[in-house]
Order: structure tokens, then C-alpha cells, then sequence
């Protein structure tokens, strides 16, 4: 590899954190269905970063690099299932805030 | 302060700024540009088919995915978006300062963490482990991606009617 | 070789029914029945040892699957098949245009074969990922109506699912570091030599499990699913969907990974009494019909949870039963309540009243589901409960015991407020013109309560037999 790589976990475990911390935030702080979407991207994506590191680390690549792979593929069709509520939502209610719901109470 | 730790602090910067944007095209590209670091830093530990498949397929096609949905959902005028803008910045904020403050602080702790040790003969190819071992998991991604089919015919079509 | 075939034949199937001519159209409705029956069957018959489950094919070369199918698999695999039959037949009644039921009972297939591997997986990888194919059939399920509500409920299914399996993923990180691989063997390994890193893996994948099974405080997304699907999807996702992604995960993995003494237990006690108790209290409170059965749904799951942390001997049987008990009878319950949406246009209870003269054998099976869960003898639920308890109470938790029992008050209470809104009372005048609902809703109901009253009175036969087989 080119760069110097640091054998530290809690260095990678800050970053996690930091990421995490991000993607849940955006989540909860939104009432835009787009935007806790793009939160919940960010959170797939440090979970993914995070699943790298331990198989960095641990010396267990392959097997790390065989989920991620399969991780992404499903990164890829809950996003496309995200964004067709996303569009049903707004062809009902017009508009895609989440206030803006009428009809389940309670 | 290696090149490792430059691009993670590049990776969270790109993160941040894809949830505190106030434009959700920015957002998108702000995801993008964080799919792109978190596949060079794959790539730098090591992972060079999942930092390829993270590429291609998360900051392209899941770009692909937002725009087209954000091109289908827009209808307000812009003055509106100024008007958000303010109600935004007081929920949102607080969030750099937090991750300021747990980065530094979590620098600070140190725990003792327990790591097994790498398998002696090397771990193996990932197309072996893929295809020879995980041969379910290969099968559980066909169904997955079959089920994101019919969720496309489901959701995508035109003006749909009421079922029952 | 018959563990690939469960799940080969529906994937044989979903492809085969999805290439065929429009013309064929009651076919696949017959197609996906027997194969939901074959499972059934296949399923019942082989602790009687009358079907061999290990004879082997060429086709074992070409495949490697790494699957077991043990007793803990069969009951998920009698469950699934009776709660998929449920699902067909009112589905069958319900949806009327042909491409809605075409996606329908593909997606159906997929959530079966979902199902099916999380029965048999022996690795936690694999396992989130069935998990997931589940939880995604069944969202996009939950879309399948268009009308009140359905985006919004999938939404939060869907966030909520998708924020659990976050969780389980950093889960299995934390066990890469720490037990290097993700088999279910090498995770308890690592649990019982002492590894904090393990501790924090097993707590962060039960957090997990705990947001798909809908426990309290991650039962958010719950109701709405429920009360906006269509009728056949609430049958099948209150029948076994949400079990399966949750609950039997932890029946799978906490007598393994959780040690007899450790906190672990505690937690699923605390967990599971804030479930059954707060879902309780929550149905209470419902005017809409099927609001106050998924509320219900979340304390009779609440019930299930508590056994596992009971006396380890008999804490799995219980667990177990109960859980079968709650698809036939939850299943039945969904079903009566898509009848009466069906005849009467309208969910909420406070403008029902008297159906039970214009719509008898509702009324009865209905009488005869909601006296089973709330754990009347001679049904099949008051063995259950009774099991529950006396797991609780052998294995020292007498605390949990009690609140089981004053639960079962709660749960008769809200249940005789349903009874008493929509059957009995005086009927109201735009009401006179029901008529019972139709063969195809009427044949599901009539099974499961038959169902529900055999076991309920052949259950002291039962019982050695259950006690014999062991889980």
C-alpha cells in the first residue's frame, strides 16, 4: 500500500463514532423523508467503513470484503425501496415532510 | 498524522456536510463525495473489489436513484427554502460542535481492547471465500435483489388505484 | 437434502409462476397453497420419523449450502406454512386485481424462502442477511395498498428495520475482532471465554433483534404497519413476519450465547415484561380495530421474550408454544377483522355494534381466538400461558410470574372491549344489511379455531410427547 496504515482500533472506532453520530443525528433532527434517507445512507456507509476495520485488523479480509460486498447490495435495494415510498408518499400527500401526514393516529 | 487519519477526517467533514446542507442536490453530492473517500479508504486497507463495488455502485448509482427522486418531488418556490433555512440551523447546528467534542474526548480514553490474532496460512482469496463458502450469502443477494424488483413494479408506476 | 429443497422448490416456483402467460390466472394461488402445504406436512411429519429428512442428491455437489434443520426449525416451519396458508386464502379473497395478486404472492414466495433460511442458517451473517430479505418483501408488502396511511407505516417499517440492522452489522464487526469469524459456534466461544468486546457484540445484535421484533421502546413502527397493509399482508406479517425477524432469532441464539446466570437473562425478562405489559395498556386505549390487535401482537411477542429467560429446561418449550399459539390465533383474529373491514367499510369499532346476529360464524371463531390469547381453559392459549408461567416461577423469577398472570387480566379486558364493540350491543341501522362474510374468508377462520380448540383439548396427550422430542 502506499500510505502508512495505523494498527490502532480505537483510533478507527473514534471515526465510527463520529460517522454514526452523524447519520443519526440527520435522522432525527429532519422531518423531511428525504434527509433521514441521506441519514441512513451515512449510517449504512460507517457500519460498512467499520466492518473493513475489523477485518483489517483481525486479518480476516476475505471474509470482511464477502460481506461488505453483500452489504452493499443491500444498501442498493433499500435505497431504491426508500425513494418508492418516498415517491408514493408525495403523490398522496404532496409534500414530504413527515408532519404532513393525515391519517394514522395514536 | 498519517495520510490514513487526514482522509478519515476528510470522510467525516464530507458526511457532515452531506446531512447539514440546506439543498438536497448539494446533500446528494455531499454523499457522493462521501461514498468516494470511504472507497479510497477501503482501498488503502486493503479491500479493492469492496472499494470498487462501493464506487460504482453506491456514489453512482444511489446518486442516480436521488436526483431522479428529487427531480420527481420538487414543487415549492424558492422562498420557502429561505424561510426553512433558519428553522434548520437551530436543530442542526449543535452536531459539529458534538463531534468535536466526542472525538476529542474518546482521543483522551483509553481502553484496553482484546483483538484476535490473524489466521496463520493468510486468510485466503475473497472470490474463493465468495463463491466457495458463502455460497448462501450468494444466493440471500439474488433474493434480495428480486425483492427490490417487484418493490419497483409495486412503487413505480403511474397513477396507481386503490386495491381494496 | 430436503433443508436446500425448502429453499430451492419456492425459488423454482417464484421464477416459474413470473415467466408465465397472463392467461394462467388461478394457477398460482393453487401453485403457492401446495407449497405452502407441502412445507406443512413435510414439517409435521418428521419428528413422527415417517419422512426421511437426509437422503442425499448429485445436486449436493453442485450446491454447498450450509444449512441445519433441527426441532427448533421445524416449529418455524409449521408456523410459517400455517400462517402463509392463512395469508393466501384471504388474500385470495381480498385482493381482486390480478397484477396486485401476482406481486403479492411473489413477494410472499421471497419472504417464505427468507423465512425458511433463517430457520436453518448456523452463522450470523447469513442470518442478518435472510433477516433483511424478510423485512424488504415485507415492506414492500406493506405498500401493496395505496390507499390510508400504507406510505407512511412502510416508511417507518422500513427505517426503523433498516436502523436495527445497522446495529446487528457493527454486532458482527465487534465479533470479527473478537472471535475472528461469525459462525454461531465461534460467537459463544468467545462469549464464555471472557471477551468485553463479545459482551458489547451480543448486546448490540439483541438491540437489534429487539427493534424488528417490535419490543418496547423500539415498537414505534409496529401499529402503523399493521393497520395499513392490506388485509392479507397484516395476516402474514402479525402471523410470523415479525417473529421470525426477531423473536426466534433470540430463541435460536440465547440459550447458546447467553450463560444461565448473566445479565443477559435479566434483560430479556425486563425487556420482554415492558413489552407484554406496555403493549397491554396501549391496546387498551384503540378504537380501531386493528390498531388494538397489533397492539396486542407486541404483548403476546412481550410474553415470548420473558419465557426465554425463565428456567433454561423449560424455557424454550414454552417460548415456543406460545409463539405457534400466537400465529393461529393472531392469524384467525386479522382475518375476522379483514371480514368485517370487508362488509362493513371501516375499522373503527365505536361505530360497530351487534354484528354478531348478522355475521355469526365471525363472531363465534373471533370468541374463540380472543379467549385463547387471553389464556382461558380449555384453549390451546391457556397451556401456553400456563407454561410461561411455570417457566418463570421454577426458574426463580416470581416477580415476572405475577406480572405475567395480572397481564393476562389486561389482555381478557381489552379483548372483551372488542368483543363487546363490534359483536354484541345493539346493531345499528346501517348496519341490517351485512351479510356474512364469504367461503374464502370463512374456510381460514373456521381451520385455525378448530385448530386452536384441538390443541387446546388434546394438549395433556400433547405434552409428553413435546417433553419426550425435546427442543
Amino acid at each position: 500500500m502506499l500510505i502508512e496504515i495505523p494498527q490502532s482500533f480505537w483510533l478507527y472506532f473514534i471515526f465510527f463514532i463520529l460517522l454514526m453520530v452523524d447519520g443519526l443525528w440527520c435522522m432525527l433532527a429532519t422531518y423531511n423523508l428525504l434527509r433521514m434517507l441521506i441519514g441512513l445512507e451515512v449510517l449504512m456507509k460507517s457500519v460498512t467503513f467499520f466492518l473493513i476495520v475489523a477485518g483489517y485488523l483481525s486479518g480476516r479480509m476475505a471474509l470482511a470484503q464477502a460481506m461488505v460486498i453483500t452489504v452493499i447490495v443491500i444498501e442498493v435495494v433499500v435505497v431504491v425501496a426508500a425513494a418508492g415510498i418516498i415517491l408514493g408518499f408525495f403523490r398522496k400527500n404532496d409534500s414530504l415532510s413527515i408532519r404532513h401526514t393525515r391519517d394514522l393516529k395514536g | 498524522m498519517t495520510l490514513m487519519t487526514i482522509l478519515l477526517v476528510l470522510l467525516v467533514i464530507a458526511a457532515l456536510w452531506a446531512s447539514m446542507t440546506t439543498l438536497l442536490l448539494r446533500a446528494t453530492i455531499a454523499l457522493a463525495l462521501t461514498s468516494a473517500l470511504l472507497a479510497v479508504v477501503m482501498y488503502s486497507l486493503g479491500a479493492t473489489l469492496a472499494a470498487v463495488l462501493e464506487l460504482s455502485v453506491c456514489a453512482g448509482l444511489i446518486s442516480v436513484v436521488f436526483v431522479s427522486v428529487i427531480s420527481l418531488t420538487q414543487r415549492k418556490p424558492f422562498k420557502e427554502y429561505v424561510t426553512r433555512r433558519l428553522s434548520r440551523l437551530s436543530r442542526f447546528w449543535p452536531l459539529p460542535l458534538v463531534l468535536m467534542a466526542i472525538g476529542l474526548g474518546l482521543s483522551f480514553v483509553h481502553v484496553p481492547v482484546q483483538i484476535v490474532l490473524p489466521l496463520p496460512g493468510g486468510d485466503g482469496d475473497v472470490r474463493t471465500v465468495l463463491w466457495n463458502l458463502r455460497q448462501l450469502d450468494l444466493f440471500g443477494q439474488i433474493l434480495i435483489l428480486l425483492a427490490g424488483v417487484f418493490g419497483v413494479l409495486v412503487l413505480f408506476k403511474g397513477e396507481g388505484k386503490d386495491v381494496d | 437434502m430436503i433443508s436446500d429443497l425448502l429453499l430451492l422448490v419456492p425459488f423454482l416456483a417464484l421464477i416459474v409462476l413470473n415467466l408465465l402467460p397472463k392467461s394462467a390466472r388461478v394457477t398460482p394461488f393453487v401453485v403457492c397453497l401446495l407449497i405452502f402445504l407441502a412445507q406443512t406436512t413435510a414439517a409435521v411429519l418428521k419428528p413422527f420419523g415417517l419422512i426421511d429428512w437426509s437422503f442425499t442428491s448429485p445436486l449436493e455437489k453442485v450446491i454447498g449450502f450450509t444449512l441445519v434443520a433441527d426441532n427448533l426449525s421445524i416449529l418455524l416451519f409449521v408456523t410459517t406454512g400455517i400462517a402463509g396458508l392463512a395469508a393466501i386464502l384471504v388474500g385470495r379473497a381480498t385482493l381482486k386485481e390480478p397484477r396486485s395478486r401476482a406481486i403479492f404472492l411473489s413477494l410472499l414466495l421471497v419472504a417464505l424462502i427468507g423465512i425458511n433460511g433463517i430457520a436453518m442458517v448456523r452463522d450470523l451473517f447469513t442470518l442478518f442477511l435472510f433477516v433483511e430479505v424478510t423485512s424488504v418483501a415485507a415492506v414492500i408488502l406493506v405498500t401493496l395498498r395505496e390507499g390510508a396511511g400504507g406510505f407512511e407505516g412502510a416508511w417507518k417499517y422500513l427505517l426503523l428495520s433498516s436502523v436495527a440492522s445497522v446495529f446487528m452489522l457493527a454486532s458482527i464487526g465487534f465479533f470479527l475482532l473478537s472471535a475472528g469469524g461469525i459462525t454461531f459456534d465461534q460467537a459463544a466461544a468467545a462469549l464464555a471465554a471472557p471477551a468485553p468486546l463479545a459482551w458489547v457484540a451480543a448486546a448490540l445484535f439483541m438491540c437489534g433483534l429487539f427493534v424488528k421484533g417490535a419490543m418496547i421502546p423500539f415498537h414505534g413502527w409496529l401499529a402503523d404497519a399493521y393497520t395499513a397493509a392490506p388485509a392479507p399482508v397484516s395476516v402474514f406479517l402479525a402471523g410470523i413476519v415479525t417473529k421470525a425477524t426477531g423473536i426466534f432469532a433470540l430463541m435460536r441464539l440465547a440459550p447458546s450465547l447467553l450463560p444461565a446466570s448473566a445479565p443477559g437473562r435479566e434483560i430479556l425478562l425486563i425487556t420482554g415484561a415492558l413489552a407484554a405489559v406496555g403493549g397491554a395498556f396501549l391496546a387498551l386505549g384503540q378504537s380501531d380495530m386493528k390498531r388494538m390487535l397489533a397492539y396486542s401482537s407486541i404483548s403476546q411477542m412481550g410474553y415470548i421474550v420473558m419465557a426465554l429467560g425463565g428456567e433454561p429446561s423449560l424455557a424454550l418449550l414454552a417460548a415456543g408454544f406460545h409463539f405457534f399459539n400466537h400465529t393461529v390465533s393472531k392469524a384467525q383474529l386479522f382475518a375476522n377483522a379483514a371480514a368485517v373491514e370487508k362488509r362493513l367499510g371501516t375499522r373503527d369499532m365505536d361505530k360497530m355494534g351487534g354484528l354478531a346476529a348478522r355475521m355469526p360464524v365471525t363472531g363465534a371463531t373471533a370468541a374463540v381466538a380472543t379467549l385463547s390469547i387471553a389464556g382461558l381453559p380449555p384453549l390451546a392459549g391457556f397451556w401456553s400461558k400456563l407454561l410461561v408461567v411455570i417457566a418463570l416461577w421454577n426458574g426463580g423469577q416470581r416477580v415476572f410470574a405475577v406480572i405475567a398472570i395480572l397481564t393476562s387480566l389486561v389482555t381478557l379486558g381489552y379483548f372483551l372491549v372488542l368483543q363487546r364493540k363490534v359483536f354484541f350491543g345493539k346493531i345499528l341501522p346501517e348496519w341490517e344489511s351485512v351479510r356474512e362474510a364469504g367461503a374464502g374468508l370463512l374456510v381460514p377462520v373456521i381451520a385455525l379455531a378448530l385448530i386452536t380448540v384441538a390443541i387446546g383439548i388434546g394438549f395433556p396427550f400433547l405434552l409428553p410427547m413435546l417433553l419426550g422430542g425435546g427442543v
